[in-house]
């Protein structure tokens, strides 16, 4: 896989979704851009010193302040009057649980970013440990799935509504199966003056336990069944980007390894919940509510 | 250059304002907010021309310089205790990656118990980060150290971060006559990097990872840049004495006075012992440079004196001694004791000192004394 922004030679594995959804989103973003990366499997498949796999400038400090770090940058660019793109990417650990506060604080603060977060539900970096974003039910290494305890307990946690929560102009999902809609996303984002918010879903087979040859299915599947919604909030009005057909849960778990152990009761819980968390979703578009004013 | 009487922490945003960094990040803990919030009453009279970004915690304060200057402007942030130990990680990075950012640590004990007040182990605990660390005695000195600092971290040959360090609230709180300088464009030049910036016209990878070899080479670089900006440390010192018409020693240490027995220390409690060095007839030494640590010169001024006792606030855990004591004795092989004071504030008055400075000569070699 090469590209103008990330090129081959990379270490990343066969069939890894975040790389695929990184390689989009710096695509669709152009070269008048500066990334700011957070610790994680995308910066250590891509940067062994003393080689590089990006073609833009790029900047690694921690795991958990890409955001921050990135604020300084974006800072520093409009003081030597510049207006560049500047974009913090990061996993789901580094942006959702050890990064959130950096990520909460740019977004309070407003600063002229694009933040994105690659969720593949696990730190995968380190071996497949659970995070905020892995699913309920799913197995990790820390979350094993044994004769009592079937996988996470929690349900995920929602990025794209905390990012609301700070009355930002731009949050959006996007999946890696429905680039079109991705890309179409980021452009609008970078148009955007202030903080914008992108939460994408980017399979991970070594970590979910999947042939690699399915990433893709998996990122479409996902969106199928509901269980990742697509839309946006644009100025806080909520607009749902695709209706789901709501396909079984089962054709979504099945070839997982993480969801092996999963058994009809659970799907059962999981499957209530999509559909109740989608007629709220619906309510909330039908309505109009402004959910930048939402206090 | 215009005398005022102003508060330390005053006198360093003055000082501040005029090396005009681009990019301030900003997070109140005591005792170094009055440095911000006088920065903030600048930038909201029109006079400061740096963007200050008002961060989420001093880790984000850190990352935010780390991402400014790597993009290859000047920065700068203030901070204490806490939050100096919140900022650790990324103190590493900024030192490895060669970022010239410069920060003044108004010197504060770490928790726990919980304290506010001043010692030294905030910035101590920091000494292996990479970071050129300076002391000073007085608010007028530190506000001379900020000028120096960004002439040292921005120079060619060093290209290192720096952190300025000051007594909390001795310093920071307490008013003083001071020459704050009206221009100091000529001194210390803008800032236009050659190593590291980030320019979508000709793009940079900033921060890689790198395996055993590249990594053992790259640290063993960095210990050399620290260790070679000892001279540039000294000719800024000289430099700035030419023009500004004030000297502190020879820039890495200030030697005072005359006699066979040398007490060792830095900061503030250094002007009560220049005092006792004049009463009492020995000598004071004062590390301004506490890292690089200016070894050649202390053992030269070690050289064939009878004892050697150094007066610090902090400790080394688990060596028996405070962490400048472990760096005398590596330059002596004479008689050196210890006396551990100050912590948490604890006051040092000049009597508690004259007392201490009475006991040197009854002492073992090697022992400590803890100053209640």
């Amino acid at each position: 896989m090469s590209s103008e922004v990330i090129s081959s030679g990379h270490s990343a594995c066969a069939g890894c979704g975040e790389i695929i959804g990184e390689r989009m989103v710096l695509e669709a973003l152009g070269k008048d851009v500066i990334v700011c990366q957070a610790t994680g499997c995308m910066e250590i498949t891509t940067t062994p010193y003393p080689r590089t796999a990006f073609k833009v400038p790029w900047l690694h400090v921690t795991f958990e302040n890409a955001a921050s770090a990135a604020s300084g940058i974006v800072e520093a660019d409009r003081k030597l009057g510049r207006n560049t793109t500047v974009v913090a990417i990061g996993g789901d650990g580094g942006m959702m649980d050890i990064g959130v506060r950096a990520l909460s604080g740019v977004m309070e603060r407003g600063h002229d970013l694009m933040l994105v977060v690659t969720d593949n539900e696990a730190y995968m970096n380190t071996g497949i440990q659970r995070s905020s974003g892995t699913p309920k039910y799913a197995a990790t290494t820390t979350t094993p799935a044994g004769s009592v305890v079937p996988g996470k307990r929690e349900w995920k946690k929602s990025i794209s509504r905390i990012a609301i929560a700070h009355g930002i102009p731009y949050v959006a999902t996007a999946s890696i199966g429905f680039p079109e809609d991705l890309v179409a996303k980021v452009k609008k984002a970078q148009g955007i003056k202030g903080p914008k918010l992108l939460h994408i879903y980017t399979p991970c087979p070594v970590g979910w336990g999947y042939d690699s040859s399915k990433t893709v299915y998996y990122a479409k599947k996902i969106v199928e069944t509901g269980l990742w919604p697509l839309y946006e909030i644009e100025n806080g009005k909520l607009t749902i980007s695709q209706r789901p057909t709501f396909a079984p849960l089962e054709e979504y778990f099945t070839g997982q390894k993480r969801y092996k152990h999963i058994k009809p009761e659970h799907i059962k819980e999981v499957s209530e919940r999509v559909k109740a968390g989608w007629k709220e979703l619906e309510k909330q578009e039908k309505a109009g509510v402004d959910l930048m004013l939402l206090p | 250059m215009v005398k005022k009487i102003a508060e330390g922490s005053h006198a360093v945003a003055e000082v501040v304002r005029l090396l005009n960094p681009d990019v301030l990040a900003m997070y109140p803990i005591t005792p170094s907010t009055h440095i911000p919030e006088r920065l903030s009453d600048f930038e909201s009279d029109g006079e400061l021309d740096g963007t200050i970004i008002r961060v989420d915690s001093e880790f984000s304060a850190m990352s935010a310089l780390v991402g400014a200057s790597a993009t290859g402007v000047r920065t700068y942030t203030a901070t204490s205790s806490q939050g100096l130990a919140l900022m650790h990680e990324v103190l590493f990075v900024a030192s490895a990656m060669r970022l010239p950012i410069v920060i003044t640590v108004v010197n504060r004990a770490l928790s726990a118990p919980l304290n506010i007040f001043n010692d030294w182990q905030d910035s101590i605990s920091e000494r292996d980060s990479g970071w050129i660390q300076m002391y000073g005695e007085d608010s007028q000195e530190v506000a001379d150290l900020m000028v120096q600092a960004y002439r040292i971290a921005e120079d060619k040959r060093v290209l290192l971060p720096v952190m300025v360090c000051m007594d909390g609230f001795f310093l920071s709180h307490t008013y003083d006559v001071i020459d704050v300088p009206e221009d100091l464009k000529g001194f210390v030049p803008p800032y236009k990097p050659e190593h590291a910036y980030l320019d979508p016209k000709r793009p940079q990878t900033q921060g890689a990872w790198a395996m055993q070899e590249p990594y053992f080479e790259l640290r063993k670089e960095l210990e050399e840049a620290v260790g070679a900006a000892l001279p540039v440390i000294k000719e800024v010192h000289d430099e700035f004495a030419k023009v500004f018409g004030r000297s502190y020693g020879g820039g890495a240490i200030d030697v005072y006075g005359e006699g066979d027995t040398v007490v060792v220390s830095m900061g503030s409690v250094c002007t009560n012992l220049k005092v006792l060095a004049d009463r009492l007839g020995f000598q004071v030494v004062r590390v301004r440079c506490y890292r690089p640590f200016p070894a050649e010169d202390v053992k030269k001024a070690l050289e064939g004196k009878k004892a050697v006792a150094v007066f610090e606030k902090d400790v080394a855990y688990g060596t028996g001694h405070g962490a400048l004591y472990n760096d005398v004795r590596a330059c002596t092989t004479g008689k050196a004791v210890n006396f551990i004071v100050g912590l948490g504030g604890l006051d040092v008055p000049i009597n508690a000192l004259e007392k201490m400075c009475g006991e040197i000569d009854a002492m073992n070699d090697g022992e400590t004394r803890w100053q209640r």
